[in-house]
């Protein structure tokens, strides 16, 4: 392994990769978009498409259905629709791509926030007969309350009614206005259709009137990667590697993966939630002694003065130091089938750190077709999206989740039995905050 | 092989550093490995000997360097194992001075509790001793080198698969997972699969073996063996009872793709005997690797997801 680091000038010889997530409603041929990109970009191999074959051939269908190659589950192809996240990986010559096919229905929009937590682009189908509908408006406004940076509307099954541009452009300009409302920083309408191959991979030859790119031209090229390096510097403790060995009898690193900013030997950083001060002696990059680590590196952090540093500890720059906390307001998706109610005695995990907390306070309901505030819900059942105010046991380092998708992200857990409640989103959002009524 | 760009090649001085996409999954793993040492009293790592469980323990000595990997090994042995595989694993164990815990197929088989198919094949017969293993050995957390882009059911894997006290897999009632804030809190009785490769493919794989130089068994490369062909696959002839009557042995050129009961794992016809020649040869191929040369996951659509439901890896 080569690793050093300030060799400047060196040529970028690998490919970026794209994490992107699909939604939109049941039937509206999410799957089989996600089957044609597969397909088209050459990403299917003979013993897959023989399989589908076959399956497609013993359900009675004359083609193959390209649905049946990311619907793995035995639930799934009986009734034909997507029930929990899959993950995709192909690659063209340009990037590599990470596919969180997530599920339509109502009842698993907890399994589209899981999709589009880790995303970078959300692709929203609508199907062209149809229009925006309830369901194209949920999508986008949990897209917009997880930060998701591109938001890209496909507008399907543009074959059936008979490639019109008039149908393209009023769906186009009726979703860009609500998610644009919503804070969507950037949206992208695409028309096309899945099942004959319109606009996904390869240019349509029925809409002379469309001069952008098709679905994966854009996946292609959107830009990626914020840039969390030059943010203030955030590295939560894992795990205290002490080999106690002859050859390291005194080695102590504290072992964690960077989220945010630079960190290098020589900086004086603090200890949260202790404020301890010291300085960084030295940073092991898997072994390799580097002088500079940046996200999202998973690194060893050796420390100038003995000081008491534990899993659940965050290491920042002590001239960039968060606030700490014990009162947090939060946009929430509530993803467990039992309620969460005002009093609730839970677990929240932040970084590597789980502290106790109480639900002191459910100030709003979402009313995702409207976006209307629904004050004092009192609970949040599975699948809602609301304002919670919570108060923990011990004070936290929290950024706002505007700022960090990484550090403004928490998870609530049932301490009985471990089942991960809800999905929270420190802070004001561009959506929450109009939505949920602030 | 080409040294593939370094984390901090490229970097001008102030500007954005770039990772390549080689740093970046072995930085997500090693970052899920140090999460279950952080987390779980008891953890164990699933090493089979074959390309994917030898990644995943490079990576453990990685992610605790200097100091030793914190977790034993547990090899399910078919008793129908290449004899190679098995001597690497020996050396593997000997090299880092770990710890080998082994559920054995065959021991069940000789009790009578597990009775040998009428196929031959041992694979579905390794769930009973891996999840009895685990039970007395109150694992915690069981890692896996289970890829999510080898077979659809494991398309739907979580990174943190909590099992039942039965070690049963249950799909539809999955924790969601969200950002990267993995929840491997369990009952007691049930425990955590955890699979730090989720994210990488087949050849991720191939290229981190060449980038690290990892040393493989040598049934990876191409060599001369014995094989006989039944359902379309190349298998090897051996003492586990093949070939049949009516099938004939032939001596060719062939390499594995992956590595398993040798009743169920084909070889392919290769001329790849190094680390480029293989990546060059996958990189190629039409068929996915299990497909080429996995018989047990023809038997149906959905046998991947039965077995797993079981609690097979």
């Amino acid at each position: 392994m080569s690793v050093r680091t300030g060799t400047a000038g060196t040529a970028r010889t690998t490919v970026d990769t794209l994490s992107f997530a699909t939604a939109g409603s049941v039937d509206d041929g999410k799957s089989t978009l996600v089957g044609r990109l597969l397909h088209d970009s050459k990403s299917v191999l003979a013993d897959q498409l023989e399989a589908v074959e076959r399956a497609s051939a013993s359900r009675g269908a004359d083609a193959p259905d390209l649905a049946l190659l990311t619907d793995g589950l035995r639930a799934e192809r009986e009734q034909g629709i997507t029930i929990d996240v899959a993950y995709r990986y192909f690659a063209t010559a340009r990037r590599r791509f990470i596919l969180a096919d997530t599920p339509g229905h109502v009842q698993y929009t907890r399994n589209m926030v899981t999709g589009a937590s880790t995303a970078e682009l959300t692709v929203i189908l609508v199907d062209a007969r149809n229009g925006v509908v309830e369901q194209t408006r949920r999508h986008t406004a949990i897209a917009a309350l997880l930060r998701v940076p591109h938001v890209v509307v496909a507008v399907n099954k543009m074959d059936l009614v008979g490639y019109a541009e008039s149908v393209f452009a009023a769906i186009a300009e009726e979703f860009t206005a609500y998610a644009t409302g919503l804070g969507v920083p950037e949206v992208t309408a695409i028309p096309i259709s899945a099942l004959a191959g319109d606009n996904v991979v390869e240019p349509s030859a029925h809409m002379d009137w469309y001069g952008g790119p098709t679905v994966l031209e854009h996946l292609e090229t959107v830009p990626v990667g914020q840039d969390p390096a030059t943010r203030a510097g955030r590295l939560p403790v894992q795990y205290v590697i002490r080999p106690r060995t002859a050859e390291h009898p005194d080695y102590r690193g504290y072992a964690g993966r960077i989220d945010a900013g630079t960190f290098r030997v020589g900086d004086d950083v603090t200890v949260l939630p202790s404020g301890r001060t010291t300085r960084i002696s030295g940073i092991d990059l898997l072994g390799e002694p580097v002088d500079a680590a940046w996200p999202t590196q998973s690194v060893t952090v050796l420390l100038q003065d003995d000081v008491d540093v534990s899993r659940g500890d965050l290491i920042v720059p002590s001239a960039a130091a968060p606030a700490l906390t014990q009162d947090v307001t939060a946009t929430v998706c509530h993803v467990a089938d039992a309620p969460l109610t005002v009093g609730h005695r839970v677990l929240l995990r932040h970084g590597t750190r789980t502290v106790k907390a109480i639900v002191k306070d459910i100030p709003s309901l979402l009313t995702l077709d409207d976006l209307s505030p629904h004050p004092h819900p009192g609970r949040l059942v599975a699948n809602d999206i609301g304002r919670v105010r919570l108060r923990t046991a011990e004070p936290l380092p929290l950024d706002s989740y505007a700022d960090s998708r990484r550090t403004g992200s928490f998870i609530l857990v049932d301490p009985g039995d471990g089942t991960t409640l809800t999905a929270g989103m420190v802070g004001d959002s561009a959506a929450g905050a109009t939505a949920c009524g602030r | 092989m080409t040294t593939v760009a370094s984390t901090t090649a490229g970097l001008p001085t102030g500007g954005t550093p770039h990772l390549s996409h080689l740093d970046v999954l072995e930085s997500e793993a090693v970052h899920i490995l140090r999460e279950v040492a952080g987390e779980f009293e008891n953890p164990v790592i699933l090493f089979s000997g074959g390309k994917d469980s030898i990644v995943m323990l490079h990576l453990a000595l990685k992610a605790f360097t200097p100091a030793p990997v914190p977790f034993a090994l547990l090899h399910v042995d078919t008793g129908h194992n290449f004899p190679e595989v098995l001597e690497y694993r020996d050396r593997a164990v000997a090299r880092h001075g770990l710890r080998l815990h082994v559920a054995s197929v065959q021991e069940y088989i000789d009790r009578g509790v597990l009775k040998e198919r009428p196929d031959g094949t041992r694979n579905p017969l390794q769930t009973l001793p891996l999840t009895e293993k685990i039970q007395s050995e109150r694992f915690d957390a069981v890692f896996g080198g289970g890829r999510r882009d080898e077979e659809k059911a494991r398309a739907k894997e979580r990174v943190f698969s909590l099992r039942d006290e039965f070690s049963q897999w249950d799909p539809r009632r999955q924790r969601p997972e969200l950002w990267n804030l993995y929840n491997g809190r369990h009952a007691p009785g049930e425990h955590v699969r955890v699979f730090p490769l989720s994210n990488w493919t087949e050849l991720d794989v191939w290229q981190y073996i060449a980038r690290e130089e990892i040393e493989l068994p040598g049934i990876y490369f191409a060599h001369e063996r014995e094989v006989f062909q039944r359902s379309g696959m190349w298998l090897t002839a051996g003492e586990w009872g093949g070939p049949k009557e009516g099938e004939t042995v032939e001596r060719r050129r062939v390499r594995y793709r992956t590595v398993g009961d040798m009743s169920c794992t084909g070889a392919v016809d290769s001329d790849a005997t190094t680390l480029d020649a293989v990546i060059t040869e996958i990189a190629a191929s039409r068929l996915t690797e299990r497909g080429a040369t996995r018989a047990d996951d023809k038997m149906s659509e959905a046998a991947m997801e039965d077995r797993k439901r079981e609690g097979y890896f």
